[in-house]
C-alpha cells in the first residue's frame, strides 16, 4: 500500500500552467510551423457539387506551372488509398460505404477531394488548383434525413440511404404508456455544427530510408499511427506520428482525415516532405461536422410527475460517409436520455441516415448534449402540463443521494452524486425565488421585455471507457489509457501520459497528481505526450477521459515506483520492506529511530546500483496501463435567465450560473476554465450557430462571417460554483470537459422558452436567433387572434 | 517582386516579395515569426493580430508591401527581457487554453488598452470583439485584461 498519511499537498490547488510560458509568448509549435528541408506544399481541388459522376479529371496544366512538382487524381491513387476507416459499425448489418481519401468515380459533398497539386509553396499551389480540368455530371443532391428514407429518395450509395437502425430497450414501456394520465410528445431539432477549433488542421509528413514521421494537429497520434499503418500497408513500426502543439480539438481533431493519409501517401511517392494547412473556408467544408438529429421524444407520467416511461426515436445524419466513429455518436447519447431521472420504462431507437453533406462525428459532448438537450426540454413541457414548477417536477423523480451507487434504467450504474445539494447551491447563487417574482410581476404587467428562467440539471457519461462495454458496443478498440514514469538519477521525474493535450493543461495537472504520489516537487516534473516515439501506448484524448483513465494510470504507475523504491530503500535502511513506510517522497523505516531516504536519494543510488540488493534490476521506471471499470458521472445544476425583447426577438442571458459536481478537483483553476469554455459552446449552439446547406447542397456557413463563433461581445459572464461527490475511484475524480456544453443548451432554450410561455409557445428551433423568436411571437400571437390552437414550434430546417 | 523595408520586433528587414504576398505570411514564412498564427481567411478570427506602428492589425487583411517602413511588434517582440503585463495577467488569470488565439488576443487586449486604460468589462468585450477563442469562453480574459489595467498597462 502506498497510502499518504499527509494530506496530499497539490491535489485541489490553483497551480498556473506550465504549458503557459511558450504560449504566450509565440514559441508554440504548432504543425504549421513546421518547415523542413525540400518541404513542399500541398493543395486539394474540391468538389463544387453536392452529389455527381466524375467524368474526367485532367492535372496535366497544373503541372506545366513553374513551381508545381506533381499533381494527381483520386484516379492515380484509386489502387492503394483504400477506405478511410470507420472503428464503430453499431451493427452488425450496418452499412459501410467505401471512403476513398480522393474521390475517384463519384463525389457525395462539396468539397470532397477530387485532386491534389504538390508545389513549391502554398501560393503556387492554390494556383495550379485553378487550371485543373474537372468536369462532374450531377446528380440529386439528398439533404433532408426525413424524406432520404422514402423509396422515391435518390440514393447517396448504392445501397441506400439508411446506413443502419440501433435499438434498447428495458422495461415494459407498453405497461409504462397504457392509461397513463399524462403522455407527452415532442420533436426536437438538432442542427448541424461545426467545431470551429482555433488552429486550422495541418500536417506534415517526411519519409526516410522507408520510415516516416507525420506530425499533425490531431487529438489522437496513436489511434492515427494504429489507424494510418493499416490502410496504408506502411508498417506501425515505421510510421511516427507527432502532435504537437494543437490549437483546440473538441473532437473534431478525433479523426483520421484524407488528407493525412495523402500527405503519407504523397511522401512515399514523391520521396520529398510535405506540409499541407487548411483555409478556414476549406476546414469549415472539410472537417467533420457536428450533432444533426431530428428527435422524437414521448414521456408518460403519473399526475404527480413521477416518470413512468420514456420513448425516443432519433434520425441522425451520418453525411456521405461513415468517419472515425460516426454511427457511435447517437449511440452514447441512448444512455443519457433517462439522465438523473427514475423511470420504469425506456426505449430507444437511432437510424443512422446518409445525405450529401460533410460527414458527421464528435463534437464536444458527442451524442449527450443532444440527449441532455431532449430529456431537459420534455421535464419543462412536463411541469408546464402539470402546472409545476421545473425544479419540482425534476425533484420528484431523480435519484436521491442516499440511492447511489444507483443502476439506471439503461443498465449504468452511477457511482456518486447529489442532485440536492447541486440544485440548492444553484438556487441559492441564482436567486431562483427573487427572479421568478419578477417574472411574474412583468408577465403580469404584460413587459415587452419578458423574462425567463431555464432550468438544466444533467449529467452525463464520460471518461471513455471501460473496454469491455465498447466491445459489447461493437467498437473497435479498448478505452484503456497508459502511463509511464521516468525518475531520472538527479530525483527529476519524467512522466509519459497517453493521453495527448490539446488544451486541457495535462503538464500542469498531471504535475500535481505526480508530485503527491511520489512526493516530489511540482517543479522537478516533466509531463511527455503527443510522440508515439516518446509514449508509444495511449489512446489519446476526447470523452472526458484523460483524468478519470489518463489520471488513473498516472496513479498506478507512480505506485509502481514506490513498490520498486520501497525495495531498495528497505536495503539502504537495513530494515525488511513491511517496516519502510513511504510518504511525503520519504521512506522510513518504523524500527531504525528515524532513518530515512528520500525518494530522490533511492533515485540516485539505483542509478549508481552499487548496492541494490540481488536480482532487483537498476530501475525505478514503471509503465501502467489502466482500464476504467466504469464510465464517470458528472452532474450539475444550470440555471439561466434571458430577457426576451418581444418586439425584436432579441434574447439577452441576464445571468447563467453553473453548479457542477465534477468529484474531486486536481486544479480548480483549469476546471472552471473548462466549464467556462463548455458554457460558450452549448450556449453558442442555443443562440447562433448552424452549419446551413442551400437546396443544391452547398454549404452557406464557410466562414467564420457566416458561422457565428460568438465574440466575448456576444456571450455573458458566468457564475460557476461546484458541489463534490467523490467518484468511485483512488482520485474521487470525474470528467469535465465536455459537461458545460452538455448542461448549457438546454438551460437556455429553457429559458427563452419560459419566457415566452404566456404567449402560447412552447419550443424555438436552434439557434435561436431573433428573427426565429420574434416569427415565433408573431405566429403565436396571429393565431391568438384567430382563436386556433397553436404549436408555436418553428419548423427548421437548417435554412433560417 | 517588389522591395520592402520592414522592422519586425525591433529589427530591421530588407526583403523581395510578391505584391499578393500577404503580411501574416511574411511574417511567418519569410522573416520566421511564426508566434503570430491564421485562424481564418475573412479577418473575422483575429488569431493574427499585430501591431503596426503600434495600432492593432490583422495581419491576413494587410499585404506585405502594405506595411513599407512600418514598425511592426509580434507577440515574440512584446516581452521587453519580462513578460508584457498582458501576457503576466493571461498567464494569472487562465485566459488561455490551447493558446491558438492568445497572441492575437493579447496584441488586441493591448490597443485597446492604449485607447481606453481602464476599461470596464463590457467595454473589454466589445473592444475584442474581433478576436476569436473557442476555449475559455472569454471569461477569464475579460479578468485578465481588466488586471493588467489595474496594474497600469497603457503600452
Amino acid at each position: 500500500m502506498t497510502a499518504q498519511t499527509e494530506v496530499p499537498a497539490e491535489l485541489g490547488q490553483a497551480r498556473l500552467r506550465k504549458e503557459d510560458a511558450r504560449l504566450i509568448t509565440g514559441q508554440t509549435n504548432w504543425t504549421d510551423n513546421i518547415r523542413l528541408p525540400g518541404m513542399l506544399h500541398m493543395a486539394f481541388l474540391r468538389s463544387p457539387y453536392a452529389h455527381a459522376k466524375i467524368t474526367r479529371v485532367d492535372v496535366s496544366a497544373a503541372l506545366q506551372l513553374p513551381g508545381v512538382v506533381a499533381a494527381y487524381s483520386g484516379a492515380d491513387f484509386a489502387d492503394e488509398q483504400g477506405s478511410l476507416p470507420c472503428a464503430w459499425p453499431v451493427t452488425p448489418d450496418i452499412v459501410m460505404p467505401a471512403h476513398p481519401a480522393m474521390a475517384v468515380d463519384e463525389v457525395r459533398y462539396v468539397g470532397e477531394a477530387v485532386a491534389v497539386v504538390i508545389a513549391r509553396d502554398r501560393y503556387v499551389a492554390a494556383d495550379a488548383l485553378a487550371v485543373i480540368d474537372a468536369d462532374y455530371q450531377p446528380l440529386p443532391p439528398v439533404l433532408d434525413i426525413r424524406e432520404a428514407l422514402n423509396e422515391s429518395s435518390p440514393k447517396v450509395h448504392e445501397a441506400g440511404n439508411k446506413s443502419f437502425e440501433w435499438t434498447f430497450a428495458n422495461g415494459d414501456l407498453d405497461a409504462a404508456f397504457r392509461d397513463a394520465p399524462v403522455v407527452l410528445e415532442r420533436n426536437y431539432r438538432q442542427q448541424r455544427l461545426i467545431p470551429a477549433a482555433m488552429e486550422p488542421r495541418s500536417v506534415v509528413c517526411s519519409g526516410v530510408g522507408g520510415e516516416y514521421t507525420l506530425w499533425s494537429s490531431t487529438q489522437i497520434p496513436h489511434v492515427l499511427r494504429f489507424l494510418l499503418a493499416a490502410i496504408t500497408g506502411i508498417g506501425e513500426q515505421n510510421l511516427r506520428v507527432i502532435a504537437p502543439d494543437v490549437g483546440g480539438g473538441f473532437g473534431s481533431k478525433l479523426q483520421v482525415t484524407a488528407e493525412e493519409e495523402l500527405a503519407l501517401l504523397i511522401t512515399r511517392k514523391l520521396g520529398r516532405p510535405v506540409k499541407w494547412t487548411e483555409s478556414r473556408s476549406e476546414g469549415n467544408m472539410t472537417v467533420h461536422h457536428g450533432r444533426d438529429q431530428w428527435q422524437r421524444i414521448r414521456i408518460a407520467a403519473d399526475t404527480d410527475g413521477r416518470i413512468r416511461g420514456l420513448a425516443v426515436d432519433l434520425l441522425a445524419d451520418m453525411g456521405a460517409y461513415l468517419m472515425l466513429v460516426t454511427p457511435g455518436v447517437p449511440l452514447l447519447g441512448a444512455f443519457m436520455f433517462p439522465a438523473i431521472y427514475k423511470m420504469d420504462a425506456y426505449s430507444f431507437r437511432c437510424t443512422g441516415v446518409f445525405t450529401t453533406k460533410m460527414p458527421t462525428d464528435a463534437y464536444r459532448g458527442a451524442g449527450r448534449p443532444e440527449a441532455t438537450f431532449a430529456i431537459e426540454r420534455i421535464m419543462d413541457e412536463l411541469a408546464t402540463e402539470l402546472g409545476v414548477d421545473p425544479l419540482e417536477v425534476r425533484e420528484r423523480n431523480w435519484i436521491k443521494h442516499e440511492e447511489f451507487p444507483y443502476t439506471t434504467i439503461c443498465g449504468l450504474t452511477y457511482d456518486s452524486g447529489n442532485y440536492e445539494a447541486a440544485t440548492a447551491k444553484a438556487k441559492e447563487l441564482f436567486g431562483y425565488d427573487e427572479l421568478r417574482r419578477e417574472q411574474a410581476e412583468r408577465n403580469a404587467r404584460g413587459d415587452s421585455v419578458r423574462l425567463g428562467i431555464g432550468v438544466s440539471t444533467f449529467t452525463e457519461m464520460c471518461g471513455l471507457a471501460p473496454s469491455r462495454v465498447l466491445g459489447s458496443l461493437a467498437y473497435g478498440a479498448g478505452g484503456w489509457e497508459h502511463a509511464s514514469i521516468r525518475m531520472l538519477p538527479t530525483g527529476k521525474v519524467e512522466v509519459v501520459t497517453g493521453s495527448s493535450a490539446h488544451g486541457q493543461g495535462h503538464e500542469t495537472a498531471w504535475s500535481q497528481i505526480v508530485a503527491d504520489q511520489l512526493g516530489v516537487p511540482f517543479e522537478d516534473i516533466r509531463v511527455l505526450h503527443g510522440d508515439t516515439q516518446v509514449s508509444p501506448k495511449g489512446m489519446d484524448t476526447y470523452g472526458s477521459r484523460s483524468l478519470a483513465v489518463g489520471g488513473m494510470a498516472l496513479v498506478s504507475a507512480c505506485d509502481k515506483v514506490i513498490e520498486k523504491a520501497k525495495i531498495i530503500a528497505s536495503a539502504l535502511l537495513e530494515a525488511p520492506p513491511e517496516d519502510v513506510d513511504f510518504s511525503g517522497g520519504v521512506f522510513r523505516s518504523r524500527s531504525g529511530a528515524g532513518a530515512s531516504k528520500t525518494i530522490q536519494e533511492i533515485a540516485l543510488a539505483t542509478f549508481a546500483a552499487h548496492n541494490l540488493p540481488d536480482g532487483v534490476e537498476p530501475s525505478l521506471d514503471s509503465d501502467a496501463t489502466y482500464d476504467p471499470d466504469n464510465f464517470s458521472f458528472p452532474h450539475g445544476t444550470h440555471l439561466c435567465a434571458t430577457e426576451v425583447d418581444t418586439q425584436t426577438g432579441m434574447v439577452t442571458i441576464r445571468s447563467y450560473v453553473a453548479v457542477d459536481d465534477v468529484g474531486k478537483v486536481v486544479n480548480p483553476l483549469i476546471v472552471e476554465g473548462q466549464v467556462h469554455g463548455g458554457l460558450a459552446q452549448g450556449i453558442a449552439q442555443a443562440l447562433y450557430e448552424e452549419a446551413v446547406y442551400d437546396d443544391a447542397g452547398n454549404l452557406v456557413t464557410t466562414t467564420l462571417a457566416d458561422y457565428l463563433v460568438p465574440s466575448a461581445a456576444d456571450l455573458p459572464s458566468y457564475v460557476t460554483s461546484r458541489t463534490e461527490s467523490p467518484a468511485a475511484n483512488r482520485l474521487g475524480v470525474k470528467g469535465v470537459g465536455e459537461a458545460g456544453t452538455i448542461a448549457s443548451t438546454p438551460a437556455v432554450v429553457n429559458a427563452i422558452v419560459d419566457a415566452l410561455r404566456p404567449f402560447g409557445i412552447r419550443d424555438i428551433v436552434m439557434p435561436c436567433t431573433p428573427e426565429r423568436v420574434w416569427r415565433a411571437i408573431q405566429t403565436a400571437q396571429g393565431e391568438a387572434q384567430k382563436g386556433a390552437p397553436q404549436s408555436g414550434a418553428q419548423e427548421g430546417n437548417g435554412a433560417a | 517582386m517588389t522591395q520592402i523595408n520592414v522592422t519586425v520586433d525591433g529589427v530591421s528587414y530588407v526583403d523581395e516579395v510578391e505584391p499578393r504576398l500577404l503580411l501574416v505570411h511574411y511574417l511567418r514564412e519569410v522573416v520566421g515569426k511564426t508566434g503570430t498564427p491564421i485562424g481564418c481567411d475573412t479577418s473575422n478570427c483575429g488569431a493574427c493580430t499585430v501591431l503596426m506602428d503600434g495600432v492593432s492589425v490583422k495581419s491576413c487583411s494587410v499585404l506585405a508591401v502594405q506595411a513599407e517602413g512600418a514598425e511592426i511588434t509580434t507577440i515574440e517582440g512584446l516581452a521587453n527581457g519580462e513578460w508584457h503585463p498582458l501576457q503576466r495577467a493571461f498567464h494569472e488569470e487562465h485566459a488561455l487554453q490551447c493558446g491558438y488565439c492568445t497572441p492575437g488576443m493579447i496584441l488586441a487586449a493591448a490597443d485597446l488598452l492604449r485607447e481606453n486604460p481602464h476599461p470596464t468589462s463590457q467595454e473589454i468585450r466589445e473592444g475584442l470583439e474581433g478576436n476569436l477563442c473557442r476555449c475559455t469562453g472569454y471569461e477569464n480574459i475579460v479578468r485578465a485584461v481588466r488586471r493588467a489595467a489595474e496594474t497600469g498597462v497603457s503600452q
